[in-house]
Parts: structure tokens; C-alpha cells; sequence
């Protein structure tokens, strides 16, 4: 094998190693479950979202219909506002469409459940889910329990 | 009873002789005035043979190793019904154990045995003598692009394997056990921090690689220099370093888990 060969190998070995350490770096970007085309987006606003996070999965009827593209604060309401990516052939979501914060099993990640309502209309692209329920957070349920045991 | 103190003295003594040789032959190798024009394409040339020869056993390594440890995160995870949690579990061991410590011991078996042998072959063939003769200092032309080419590709093996071992889980956990692809990636996003685990493993595969190199490049230049030496030596290399690399990878671990 000749010098240049020899050369240009370890050339490409370095910048094999650079790749894998942006892969692994830019994870935090990672893989595109749901790219920029082919979805629109819609926005919901919780009191509580829980321990929902981006990229997580919204699923109509339990099917996956597109993800959480970014999570904010409304300064003046103080709710925390749901960007969602929802598939563009699921255009034909009611406008009194619910979200709801659902979990996986009792320990498993959130995800946000869409119920369907019964309009003659169909949301767009950056309109509002006007029905939300927020996650339901299990210590406070327990507290309450408690709470209510110790009463009586 | 007497014999057998002395024999143990003698042993320690024997043991802290070559420590301390070891440590005195690392500082003449390190130590030195760099002549970068004339030993770089030296360093290119063993970049190559340590490096990217080493490159197919850490692939195939790393993928399988990958989509084991997603196949057995699933298996006990479903059973609690968080297998979304599996994407932090490989993130997570691979990054911070499997990927330097693997690593290390492939690296060991595929390149720190050849070196000890190619070094070891070279003096018993008095190859080292004579670079002397022409007044060819070997500590220059011969180990030091040796070590440096370890210490060098070492860490970029250990970044191949992290990332082709997550890759490799992902793929057995997304397409074949049906994970979800985002909670997948997003939870391992949240659970995995750059400077946490990743340069903290970065950090353990450069110790690592000092270590094997070192050990290597010592033990081929220390060899006896007969067949039987040769041998010797090249087992003593590869069961030396992978034991140290294992004791040291606990002491590193305690170190950065704690508050370091």
C-alpha cells in the first residue's frame, strides 16, 4: 500500500472520529422522527404539563400521529404552551378536538393523547386545541388521598 | 521459611525495578525534543496500522454489543412497562462503560499484542542495536510514533464504538422490538449530558489508551530477546493491560461519580 493511500486512510480515520463525536454530541438534535414537511403544527396550552418533553409522541386513538416539536411559557398566563407537529394526512382533526397528557403504564414517559371531537370544522395549520387537561401528577393524587383518609 | 521471604523480597524488588524502568523508558519517549517535519509521517504511518486496522473487530464489535444491551434492556423493561426508558439505559452504559472499556480490551488484543511483538522482533533481531550503530536513536524512530499513535487513535475508536453501539440499539429497539423512535431518542437526550458522560468517557478511553500503549510498547522493548521471550512478552503485554485498564476503570468511575 502506498504513502498517499496510507495518507488519505488516516485522514478519513480522523474525521470518522469527529463524526461519531458530533453524533454523539448533536444527539440532542438527533433524528427527525417527524421532519418539517409533511406535518403542520398546532399549539395547546396546559396548567401543568408534567414531565412531558420534546420529541414525545402524540398519538390519536393510541396510533402515533406526530410529536411534541417545542414546549414554552405564556409570560401572561403563566401555562405552559405545546407546539405539536401533527402528520399532514391527519388534517381532518375536529376544531373541538381535546389534548390530553397521558402516561405509558405507571412508570413510563408522557405523551399527549388527542380525543377527537364531533365539529363540522377541521383545525389548521397553527390554529389552537382549545380543550386541554393537564397531566395528571400521581404525588399529588396520593397527597390528596391521604389527605382525605386522615379525615375521617 | 527464610527461603521463601527471600523469594518474595526478591520478587517485590524485581517488580519495583521494572516499574521504575517503565516509568524512566515513558519519560525518555515523552521527553524529547520534538523533530514534528521528520516524525510525522512516521506517526501517519502507525496512525494506520494501530488505528484503522484496529477499526473492523471495534465495528463489528460495537454493533453487536449495541443490540445486545437493547435486547436485554427491553426484555426487563417491558416487564415494568418502561421500555421507553431504554434509549437512557444504552445511552447511558454504553457511553460511560461498555465504549472505553471495550475499547480498551480489543485494543489491547488487536493492537497492543502487535506492537509488543513488532518491537519485541525487532530486538531480538538486533534491528534496535543497530539503528544505535547509525546512530538512528530507536526510542525516537521506532517507539515514539508507536505511542503517540496509540494515545491518539484510542479515544477516536472509543467516540466509533459509542456512536455504532447507540446506533446499532437503536436499531434493534425502533425497528424490530417497535419503541417508539421519539421518546426513544428524547429520553435518552434528557438523561445523557455532554460534559457528564461523554467527555468524562473520553477522558477514561485517554487513560485508557495510555496505559495499553505504554504497556505495550515497554513490554516489547523489555523482551527477552529470544522466541520464548517474545512470547512471553506478548501475553504479559495483553493480560497486563486489560487487567490494569479493568482495576483502573473502577478507580475512574469512583472518581467521576463522585464529586468530580
Amino acid at each position: 500500500m502506498n504513502n498517499k493511500t496510507v495518507e488519505l486512510l488516516v485522514g478519513a480515520f480522523i474525521i470518522a472520529g469527529i463524526a461519531a463525536l458530533l453524533v454523539l454530541a448533536l444527539k440532542v438534535s438527533g433524528l427527525n422522527y417527524y421532519p418539517g414537511q409533511g406535518t403542520y403544527q398546532l399549539t395547546a396550552s396546559f396548567d401543568n404539563i408534567g414531565g412531558l418533553k420534546v420529541r414525545a409522541p402524540v398519538r390519536l386513538a393510541g396510533v402515533q400521529v406526530g410529536e411534541v416539536r417545542a414546549i414554552t411559557i405564556d409570560p401572561k398566563t403563566f401555562k405552559a404552551v405545546v407546539t405539536l407537529a401533527i402528520d399532514s394526512k391527519q388534517n381532518q382533526l375536529p376544531v373541538d378536538t381535546s389534548a390530553n397528557i397521558q402516561t405509558e403504564g405507571l412508570l413510563g414517559s408522557n405523551f399527549i393523547g388527542l380525543a377527537p371531537g364531533y365539529a363540522e370544522d377541521f383545525l389548521k395549520d397553527n390554529d389552537r386545541i382549545e380543550i386541554t387537561h393537564s397531566a395528571l401528577i400521581l404525588e399529588n393524587l396520593i397527597g390528596q388521598f391521604l389527605y382525605s383518609v386522615n379525615k375521617k | 521459611m527464610i527461603k521463601q521471604l527471600q523469594s518474595l523480597g526478591r520478587i517485590s524488588i524485581d517488580t519495583c525495578i521494572s516499574i521504575g524502568r517503565s516509568g524512566l523508558f515513558l519519560t525518555q519517549v515523552l521527553f524529547r525534543k520534538p523533530r514534528i517535519r521528520r516524525s510525522f509521517p512516521l506517526l501517519v504511518q502507525e496512525l494506520f496500522s494501530v488505528g484503522i486496522l484496529s477499526l473492523p473487530i471495534i465495528l463489528v464489535a460495537a454493533l453487536f454489543i449495541g443490540m445486545v444491551v437493547a435486547l436485554q434492556g427491553h426484555n426487563t423493561l417491558a416487564k415494568f412497562g418502561a421500555d421507553a426508558q431504554l434509549g437512557q439505559l444504552l445511552a447511558l452504559s454504553v457511553v460511560r462503560e461498555l465504549g472505553p472499556v471495550v475499547t480498551a480490551l480489543l485494543f489491547a488484543g488487536r493492537a497492543g499484542s502487535a506492537l509488543t511483538a513488532e518491537i519485541g522482533l525487532m530486538k531480538t533481531t538486533e534491528q534496535l542495536a543497530s539503528m544505535e550503530m547509525m546512530a538512528v536513536d530507536p526510542l525516537w524512530r521506532v517507539i515514539a510514533p508507536r505511542f503517540w499513535a496509540g494515545l491518539i487513535s484510542m479515544p477516536i475508536l472509543a467516540l466509533i464504538f459509542n456512536a455504532v453501539a447507540i446506533y446499532g440499539g437503536s436499531w434493534v429497539a425502533i425497528d424490530w422490538l417497535g419503541v417508539t423512535g421519539g421518546t426513544f431518542w428524547s429520553n435518552m437526550q434528557a438523561a445523557v449530558g455532554f460534559r457528564v458522560d461523554i467527555i468524562s468517557g473520553i477522558i477514561k478511553s485517554l487513560v485508557f489508551g495510555f496505559v495499553i500503549i505504554w504497556t505495550a510498547v515497554y513490554q516489547g522493548y523489555d523482551c527477552v530477546p529470544t522466541a520464548e521471550g517474545m512470547s512471553r512478552a506478548t501475553t504479559r503485554s495483553v493480560v497486563y493491560a486489560s487487567l490494569i485498564v479493568l482495576g483502573l476503570d473502577f478507580v475512574l468511575t469512583a472518581m467521576m461519580l463522585g464529586d468530580w
